[in-house]
């Protein structure tokens, strides 16, 4: 880790005029996004995107962002040549961009900080979160502990069941998990009970969303939190292979590290941005997490995007080796790129995703979570088609010290 | 009901002809309105049915039917549950539709019925589609939690189209801005949620609810139901000194699990009869 960290450092400073956050947007991305929740959470909503508008576009609150995220956090992060995989590969060079080696092992952070620091703004006590694998969690028991504020995370009893030693993390850094025991226990039922304690509450809470998805403002709040990660590629891109990628790929569930990544890109119309979803069994099967692939449009969570539903718009149960990519809806802003078509959407299966989780660890030294294994599956298969003058970067979104117990599974093994 | 203060927008439309005529021989005979919540196809849809037409007789005004949905996000354990055994016996939008039908076919009283529920499952069927199927089967409004004003333009203008009305939540948390934002939405009755809960949680400080009552029905000039957290007829009794129509869901509900499916009707019979006398101050 603290080699990883020298090498961070010895990467040149981000630009000095960093931008402030925009605070800007309506939360309408084409026919996606808005703001469906019931009238008791309005006006919160409408207090934090009022913060949003006035506090995050400071150049105050943006240095206080940027010095947790340096000595805190750990970044920049590393824009890294994998050079084993790119020969076992046989195409273009494939770059991982680091996100596995920030404080807590994943992107998440990155947008927990920011909320905290709003949280604090707004003179608020009490921190509440929903989590799947735990990773979200963690992050905010993280930042909720760095800055002495009660934290109750929301997690299916299923998750907890499964996640036990994040479980634990959490615990350690003075958060309360509650277990959920409704509808299917896991990711989704976390979200609605948060959701429910948020209207219980809403005088004193702060509910920090962990992806780029939920009523507005937190699909553009979250991803503008999370734009660091495209806004760092960008600029380590150009110093590293002097031009900006070909091809951009991420892993999407919900999409936070898709988005951040993808944002910085968009306006580049020569690089190729890809999102990877969960395909789980097979797209054929019921059994998969591929929202934008085989969903279709309609409401939870308060917004209109891609959804996993069934004939009559009921949620479907989802399935996926990773549980962080296990979730039946999607944020609005991928729903716009997708009918765009200015991102295109695939999707690799647990079986693909394990294969690339096995690759990484033997010809990189380097454990990469099951969900970030998803975008290395096609970034692996991508890189033969694009040939060996290209440059392919993937989000490394997060280490996969947390799928120990998972992986083991897979081969049969306990530990 | 009306405001003499001219700052407040027009008084809103009752759109369905039975709500209209409902709250107007309630306001003649000096009555209050019950208004029942049940899921509709919780446990399954034939004791659905028979529910409906034995809340009806016992007392009930309007009865408000749950249009189950797997993700109810702003309701407690009780709705939640009741949902998830509607959807367990395979209850869908349509057959929601044919119990209203069955309804309307068997129910004396004209009893309104207002839909009540969450967007997605009627986004799925299309809302147009929805409000036009909903206007055939005999429904007069629709309540959707998870549908603020300024989303629900895509729902109220069908519902215009068809007749019906859209009843539109207002809450504690509601500042009076945006109380007359909701206002300009809502048609048939408002709905004031007493408190920042759930369905389910516990009823307080119903001064503060009075007050909130009174506001909303000078904004709005509709009649105003309270619903959220009333658990007897002593509740009802009090709600009703302030508002003009009473909301129970969680605890029938919960009454109704209690017993066999073979013996929910008698029950809700039982149990709309006695909240019908609190209302209308007979000793229970």
């Amino acid at each position: 880790m603290s080699n990883a960290l020298d090498a961070a450092s010895s990467q040149p400073p981000r630009a000095a005029s960093a931008p402030v956050f925009a605070g800007a947007g309506d939360g309408r991305f084409g026919p996606y996004g808005g703001r469906y929740v019931s009238e008791t959470l309005i006006p919160n909503l409408q207090a934090l995107e009022e913060a949003w508008r006035s506090v995050a576009p400071t150049a105050a609150f943006r240095a206080e962002y940027d010095a947790l995220l340096a000595d805190f956090v750990g970044r920049p992060s590393p824009l890294y040549l994998a050079e084993r995989l790119t020969a076992y590969a046989g195409g273009a060079q494939i770059w991982l961009k680091r996100e596995d080696l920030n404080h807590t092992g994943a992107h998440k952070i990155n947008n927990c900080i920011g909320q905290i620091l709003l949280a604090r703004h707004m003179g608020k006590t009490r921190i509440i979160a929903e989590t799947g694998a735990g990773q979200h969690g963690v992050a905010t028991a993280t930042v909720a502990a760095r800055f002495g504020l009660p934290c109750i995370v929301f997690m299916g009893v299923d998750d907890i069941e499964r996640q036990r030693q994040n479980v634990f993390r959490m615990r350690l850094l003075g958060a309360e998990v509650r277990g959920v025991t409704s509808g299917s226990r896991t990711l989704k039922d976390a979200m609605n009970e948060a959701m429910r304690d948020w209207v219980r509450h809403v005088h004193d809470t702060f509910y920090v969303i962990g992806s780029a998805a939920g009523p507005h403002p937190y699909p553009s709040m979250v991803r503008d939190f999370q734009a660091i990660i495209g806004q760092e590629t960008r600029a380590q891109s150009l110093k590293k292979f002097g031009r900006l990628p070909d091809e951009v790929v991420a892993c999407v569930g919900g999409g936070s590290n898709a988005i951040g990544m993808f944002h910085p890109f968009l306006a580049d119309s020569e690089v190729a941005l890809t999102g990877v979803e969960a395909a789980g069994d097979g797209l054929d099967t019921p059994r998969h997490a591929a929202t934008l692939s085989a969903g279709s449009v309609g409401v939870l969570h308060g917004q209109k995007s891609y959804l996993l539903q069934d004939h009559d718009g009921q949620i479907i149960e989802t399935h996926s080796v990773s549980a962080g990519l296990d979730y039946p809806g999607v944020g609005p802003e991928h729903a716009w790129l997708k009918d765009t078509g200015r991102v295109r959407y695939v999707a690799a299966t647990d079986k693909e995703a394990l294969a690339a989780f096995m690759r990484l660890c033997e010809l990189e030294g380097i454990i990469p979570a099951l969900e970030s294994s998803h975008a290395i599956a096609y970034a692996v298969e991508r890189a033969k088609v694009l040939g060996p003058d290209r440059h392919i970067v993937v989000n490394l979104s997060g280490r996969g010290d947390k799928d120990m117990h998972t992986v083991a599974k897979t081969l049969g093994l306990t530990l | 009901m009306s405001s003499s203060n001219s700052a407040v927008p027009t008084p809103r439309p009752i759109r369905s002809p039975r709500l209209a005529r409902t709250f107007a021989r309630l306001a003649t005979e000096g009555r209050k309105a019950f208004i029942p919540y049940v899921t509709a196809g919780d446990p399954d849809l034939a004791t659905s049915a028979a529910v409906l037409l034995a809340l009806a007789e016992g007392g009930a005004d309007i009865i408000e039917l749950g249009v189950p949905f797997s993700d109810p996000m702003a309701d407690g354990e009780v709705i939640q549950a009741a949902m998830l055994r509607a959807l367990g016996g395979g209850t869908t939008f349509a057959k929601v539709l044919d119990l209203v039908r069955e309804f309307r076919a068997k129910d004396t009283r004209d009893t309104p019925i207002v839909l009540f529920g969450y967007l997605n499952p009627i986004y799925r069927v299309g809302l147009a589609q929805a409000a036009k199927a909903a206007r055939e089967a005999g429904a007069d409004a629709f309540l959707v939690v998870d549908l603020p004003p300024e989303e629900a333009a895509q729902l109220t203008d069908p519902l215009t189209e068809e007749g019906l009305d859209f009843v539109a939540l207002f809450t504690p948390t509601s500042a009076d801005e945006r109380v007359r934002a909701i206002a300009s939405q809502a048609s048939g009755f408002a709905y004031y949620v007493s408190m920042a809960g759930i369905t389910g949680d516990a009823l307080t400080g119903l001064d503060e609810v009075a007050q909130r009552t009174q506001r909303v029905r000078e904004v709005t000039g509709l009649p105003v139901a309270v619903g959220f957290g009333i658990r007897s007829g002593d509740d009802a009794r009090r709600v009703a000194t302030f508002a003009d129509a009473v909301v129970i869901g969680s605890h029938l509900i919960q009454t109704l699990a209690t017993v066999a499916p073979a013996e929910q009707p008698a029950v809700a019979r039982a149990f709309a009869a006695e909240i019908r006398a609190a209302l209308d101050g007979q000793p229970s």
